[in-house]
């Protein structure tokens, strides 16, 4: 019966053919280690704020009189309005750390060098989509720093020579930030980037299925079949790799349930304290800073003490991520073949990320700010040592079959 | 160990700015939400005393009596005068906000959520920061919030305070006594994180529940994968 059905359905479209391909018989290193959990975690986030986020559309009142006001029903009110609230709330960081981390693993296991240079920049592409949606998303509560970060992070655009103040005027739809720019936040927060996520996230996944999954040693499985043409060191994504996300998702849950019903303000960092406030365009924060996951390119941004460079040096330090796969000229992927010169620049830009991050949500001093600018410095100068390095590497024999 | 003798070393810059904290010492509020006894009475002097200015108008007397095992009747007896005024209502303002704004100045903000904004150490000590200063128009100043807009409405109960030398403010006059006092402060400020967050201890005692679950489904998904990945060498 189930086989009949089956068989009808693949006569017209290519059901089994697909799960096969992308799941039943995808071909998956066998060493993946912790760092690979990240990958199904990001997805997972992406549904959970997928779902919360339609249920709070539901009692949520995307104008600049009642949104402030909405939010408190929903915690009040809506019956478990807290719960999904809350979730979408430290969803929204948990989608950053996971991103971070799934990009740092990239990053030290070279995923990004050929033939995944089109999986990297589609995963870019995801970053760069979802900090979009995140900023916008954070203008709809309609709180103080609500309010005021937009206010600070649109006014950047104000920096473009010739088109800058209709640019910004263009962006906002008022001259100030208003229910204007609340409405068609919402629209694109809600609708449009969303759609643009998930299209993204299907492109991720097709390249991904096409040239096959990079490994802690980087090289490819594809490259060693047995005389079926299965790679020998590959197993089947299902159940091997299923089973196993499902432990890292349990993890995961841990955490994040953790922080979702104990902390769920992480600290004042997920939800920042002035914005327990309604939005008041008469009365400006003590300090405006942006949430923590956008908190490196804030630093820089601040660091350079020109606007407008400022803000090509923002733009730059998330430009230069894309073009990675071609700064990097080294045949050798993972960190683990590589030079000592490569070990130490990756430590030293993870560290540097950090501290960036951590200036960036502070109010700036003159000794901050020169801070800011030595790791503004050294953020630059991992992708510019990289390039001039990675053209005569001395690499060490990378071996023939994957390692455990 | 080369590995983390590296992330060691480059770890160290990051350290130098690991300092950092507020500029005026507060004082701890140790409030107890678990308290309702406590919450009660924080909920009555806030009506009493700051209710006529600062409206809560998120929260709705019903949910309030509720959650601080207030009857209905009683909460309706005690803190609501207008009969058009349901229980279901939200704990809106009794003064409108225009005439609030030219007597002080500025509309005196709402209440609910401001335990979130400031944190309850902070109100606490803001509550018992008031100090007599004449060159401000209500007479007082604040230690914790200079040049505040606001008269002392506890004075009745702490007396006139009055700023020592070495910053300590002692107070005499009052209907209670010093301890009396910060019992009261306390209670009030209760009110207010409880007023923040109605829900926290909903929450909490759900996320025990949901932790529990969650270890055990680890445990399950940990064996769950170790038998599945028995095949692979």
């Amino acid at each position: 019966m189930v086989k009949n059905i089956v068989d009808w359905i693949d006569a017209r479209i290519p059901m089994t053919a697909t799960y096969n391909r992308h799941v039943g018989q995808y071909a998956t290193p066998t060493n993946f280690n912790f760092w690979y959990f990240f990958g199904s975690l990001a997805m997972l986030v992406l549904v959970n704020q997928l779902l919360t986020g339609i249920w709070l559309t539901m009692n949520y009142v995307p104008t600049a009189e009642g949104a402030f006001a909405s939010i408190e029903y929903i915690m009040r009110d809506v019956e478990y309005g807290w719960l999904l609230r809350y979730m979408h709330s430290t969803g929204a960081s948990a989608f950053f750390v996971v991103i971070y981390l799934h990009m740092f693993r990239g990053l030290i296991y070279g995923s990004y060098q050929k033939p995944r240079e089109l999986l990297w920049l589609f995963g870019m592409l995801i970053f760069l989509v979802l900090m979009a949606e995140a900023f916008m998303g954070y203008l709809l509560p309609w709180g103080q720093m609500s309010y005021w970060g937009a206010q600070v992070i649109i006014s950047l655009f104000g920096a473009i020579p010739v088109i800058g103040d209709d640019l910004t005027l263009w962006i906002r739809g008022d001259f100030v930030v208003s229910g204007a720019t609340l409405n068609r936040f919402f629209a694109l927060h809600v609708i449009a980037l969303p759609l643009v996520l998930v299209v993204l996230v299907f492109l991720h996944l097709i390249a991904l299925h096409e040239v096959g999954s990079n490994n802690p040693d980087g090289i490819e499985i594809k490259k060693n079949k047995d005389e079926n043409g299965w790679p020998v060191d590959g197993i089947p994504f299902h159940p091997y790799y299923t089973v196993k996300d499902i432990m890292g998702v349990a993890g995961f849950l841990i955490v994040f349930c953790y922080v979702l019903f104990f902390m769920p303000e992480g600290g004042g960092y997920f939800l920042e304290k002035p914005n327990f406030e309604a939005a008041n365009p008469m009365k400006t924060p003590e300090h405006i800073a942006p949430v923590w996951y956008f908190t490196p390119f804030y630093a820089i941004l601040r660091a350079i003490p020109d606007k407008l460079l400022g803000v090509v040096g923002m733009g730059l330090a998330i430009a230069v991520l894309f073009v990675l796969p071609w700064l990097d000229r080294c045949k050798v992927k993972s960190v683990r073949y590589r030079s000592m010169v490569h070990k130490l620049n990756i430590s030293q830009f993870a560290v540097s990320f950090i501290v960036l991050g951590y200036l960036g949500a502070v109010p700036a001093t003159p000794a901050l700010t020169i801070a800011a600018r030595i790791f503004t410095l050294t953020y630059f100068g991992f992708f510019l040592a990289l390039w001039i390095y990675s053209k005569n590497e001395k690499t060490k024999p990378v071996p023939e079959r994957l390692t455990h | 160990m080369k590995k983390l003798i590296i992330a060691l070393v480059t770890l160290i810059p990051s350290l130098a700015f690991a300092a950092g904290g507020s500029n005026v010492p507060l004082e701890s509020a140790n409030i107890d939400l678990h308290d309702k006894e406590s919450l009660q009475r924080g909920l009555d002097s806030f009506q009493h005393y700051c209710a006529g200015c600062h409206s809560t108008q998120y929260q709705r007397y019903s949910r309030v009596a509720d959650d601080l095992g207030i009857s209905v009747d009683d909460m309706r007896a005690k803190y609501i005068f207008d009969d058009s005024i349901k229980i279901g209502s939200l704990m809106e303002n009794s003064i409108p906000s225009k005439d609030a704004a030219k007597w002080f100045g500025a509309t005196p903000p709402d209440l609910t959520l401001v335990a979130r904004v400031r944190g309850e150490d902070w109100l606490y000590s803001y509550l018992k920061g008031f100090y007599h200063d004449e060159s401000r128009p209500f007479g007082v100043n604040n230690t914790v919030f200079p040049s505040v807009g606001m008269p002392h409405v506890l004075e009745e109960l702490q007396g006139l305070p009055v700023k020592q030398e070495d910053g300590t403010i002692v107070s005499t006059g009052g209907k209670l006594n010093a301890e009396e006092y910060d019992q009261v402060v306390r209670d009030i400020t209760g009110f207010l994180v409880y007023s923040g967050d109605p829900v926290k201890l909903e929450r909490e005692s759900l996320g025990w529940w949901v932790m529990g679950f969650l270890f055990i489904f680890f445990i399950i998904a940990y064996f769950l994968k170790k038998e599945y990945w028995k095949d692979v060498h």
